[in-house]
């Protein structure tokens, strides 16, 4: 069933045009600065010292606060980018190439999400490269347990992605399911306000949504502190991404 | 490959429904090895449906096929190898070189790095696009694509090439331009070859044609043994009655005679003897007069009563062709 030509030849393809195509580079460093410098700053200037949790002894301010969340928000825009790629290609014809191929859909499917994820993790990590400038210190050693954390992020994601992809035809569909999906789940991932002193139904939200233990786990590494314990963060996201690659794998493969 | 007896393509009562509608209704035929077999018929004939099922793309309803020997319901992976396909609709990667869509080709259908490399010199100078080779896809015409997914399609040494409309879209000169590749590598190669089309003049490239209509093959045929189904001459005459003419015509010479905006139209055995004497005694004034020998598109009105480029069908070419140029834009 699983057939690594298959797989490599996705994954390749999908990298080779992420590094050919400059707008899509641009756009995962120009999204950061914009959401680090508006939203951190304006924001910020407009929040009392203390009010969102940081910690003020260490002179944590809202910009360093939010960090690890605009990190999510990169990882996001990748899977959502890599599942928009599945309904291009459908609509453009690739995908029938690849269909006809002697390799199976899961393969297909697989390396998609593998290559979301490894595109994920690029988008993730030039981010990162932001973390000096606005005062987030951590060691290299603590940017290798980044890797697996955005690593598995973006494929639960991507996952999501490829099911929703799956059984959509058109762009417009896909947008609107998206906005429905993207905008909550980055709102109430703890990305912008941390996730404790909420009223109930607002907890309960954040507590149900996967992107709050991706955020948590990238503040634990990124700010040395965090609001769920780290396993759950890990045992949370790690089943998410195998039970949402694993439906979009079974969805994409129903045959016609 | 090929079964026993040298067919390539072995369909028995194939079948596809969707929902109530029945799109192909129980085809049956063969293809040889080194033979172009032609499927002609109308949008909507079921014709790109037939290609899914044998290319195990759709289910098939019910009946049983076999490409190079493999059966297409229970060894998709053998017949899917064994066949190469050029869609209706362009299906390349044109952010990628003319190389590397051949390249991640070879990947995918398990060819070894150094030949996938010998492979892809080899179609590409077959096609002619050799020079073109690390060109981004995007900056070619659209026959350009069309050669490039032809070679696409041939990379892997397939038994059996379908083309699905493969000139659909294309100006007149880029069309038989593309003809030329395919019938030298008709006679350099014992490939057998597939095509659906609903254009007349390609059809005349096919040894064998099936006519389809409404999901089933209403005639099978060489295209002269197809032509010769009509009986003789067009004969086409317009007179200043045409009313009056189209029965003593008819009564005269015992013909059927068709009359439309164009004039009257019927068969007769010897055209260019029988005109002279139409003419010497026909009362009433002619306007003009052509003869010609039958084609494709009278062989499919006589079959079906219809003219095979109907309305619907040149309105789904224009969609098809903006598509198309949507495409080149993009």
């Amino acid at each position: 069933m699983i057939d690594l030509d298959g797989i490599a030849m996705i994954w390749l393809r999908d990298l080779l045009r992420f590094f050919r195509e400059r707008s899509q580079l641009l756009g995962s460093v120009s999204r950061p600065v914009l959401w680090l410098l508006i939203l951190g700053t304006g924001l910020g200037a407009a929040l009392r010292p203390g009010v969102h949790g940081t910690s003020a002894a260490a002179g944590e301010s809202y910009t360093q606060f939010i960090f690890p969340g605009i990190i999510g928000m990169s990882l996001i825009f990748a899977s959502i980018q890599s599942a928009i790629s599945i309904i291009w290609d459908r609509e453009f014809g690739f995908l029938k190439e690849v269909l006809v191929a002697p390799v199976s859909r899961t393969s297909v499917a697989v390396g998609k999400a593998l290559s979301g994820a490894t595109l994920a993790v690029v988008q993730g990590a030039i981010t990162l490269v932001f973390a000096p400038i606005v005062g987030v210190k951590f060691a290299v050693f603590s940017a290798l347990t980044l890797v697996p954390v955005m690593f598995l992020i973006g494929f639960a994601l991507t996952g999501v992605g490829i099911l929703i992809a799956a059984r959509m035809t058109s762009f417009e569909g896909f947008g609107t399911i998206s906005n429905f999906l993207v905008m909550p789940m980055y709102f109430l991932s703890g990305a912008i306000f941390p996730p404790v002193h909420l009223p109930e139904w607002l907890y309960i939200l954040v507590r149900v949504n996967p992107m709050s233990y991706g955020v948590d786990a990238l503040r634990a590494t990124l700010l040395h502190r965090h609001y769920f314990p780290l396993p759950f963060d890990f045992g949370f996201l790690a089943a998410f991404a195998a039970l949402m690659v694993a439906i979009g794998v079974i969805a994409f493969t129903r045959p016609e | 490959m090929a079964d026993a007896a040298g067919r390539t393509i072995v369909v028995e009562q194939l079948v596809r429904r969707f929902g109530d509608f029945e799109a192909v209704k129980g085809l049956s035929f063969e293809v040889e090895k080194g033979e172009v077999f032609g499927f002609l018929g109308p949008n909507g004939a079921g014709k790109t449906t037939t290609i899914r099922m044998l290319c195990t793309l759709l289910r098939m309803t019910s009946g049983r096929a076999f490409i190079a020997g493999f059966d297409v319901r229970t060894q998709p992976m053998q017949v899917r190898r064994s066949l190469g396909i050029i869609f209706q609709d362009p299906s390349l990667d044109d952010r990628l070189t003319a190389e590397e869509n051949l390249n991640f080709h070879g990947m995918i259908y398990h060819l070894p790095r150094a030949e996938r490399r010998q492979r892809i010199t080899e179609v590409l100078e077959m096609v002619d696009l050799e020079d073109r080779r690390r060109d981004l896809v995007r900056t070619f015409s659209g026959g350009m694509r069309r050669r490039l997914e032809i070679a696409r399609g041939l990379m892997h040494l397939p038994k059996v090439l379908f083309l699905d409309e493969p000139t659909l879209g294309l100006d007149p000169q880029t069309r038989s331009h593309i003809w030329e590749y395919l019938l030298r590598l008709r006679e350099e190669s014992a490939l057998s070859v597939f095509l659906t089309t609903h254009y007349m003049e390609e059809a005349e490239y096919c040894d064998r044609i099936a006519v389809i209509d409404h999901g089933k093959i209403i005639a099978l045929d060489t295209p002269e043994g197809l032509k010769q189904r009509v009986g003789g001459d067009i004969v086409t005459l317009r007179t200043d009655d045409d009313a009056q003419m189209e029965r003593v015509i008819g009564e005269r010479y015992a013909v059927t005679v068709r009359r439309d905006e164009h004039g009257l139209h019927f068969e007769v055995a010897d055209g260019e003897t029988f005109v002279p004497e139409l003419l010497r005694t026909l009362p009433r004034k002619v306007l003009a007069v052509s003869v010609r020998r039958p084609t494709l598109d009278d062989v499919f009105l006589k079959l079906t009563g219809r003219e095979i480029r109907d309305e619907e069908a040149s309105a789904l070419d224009r969609l098809r062709s903006a598509v198309r140029r949507r495409q080149v834009r993009r």
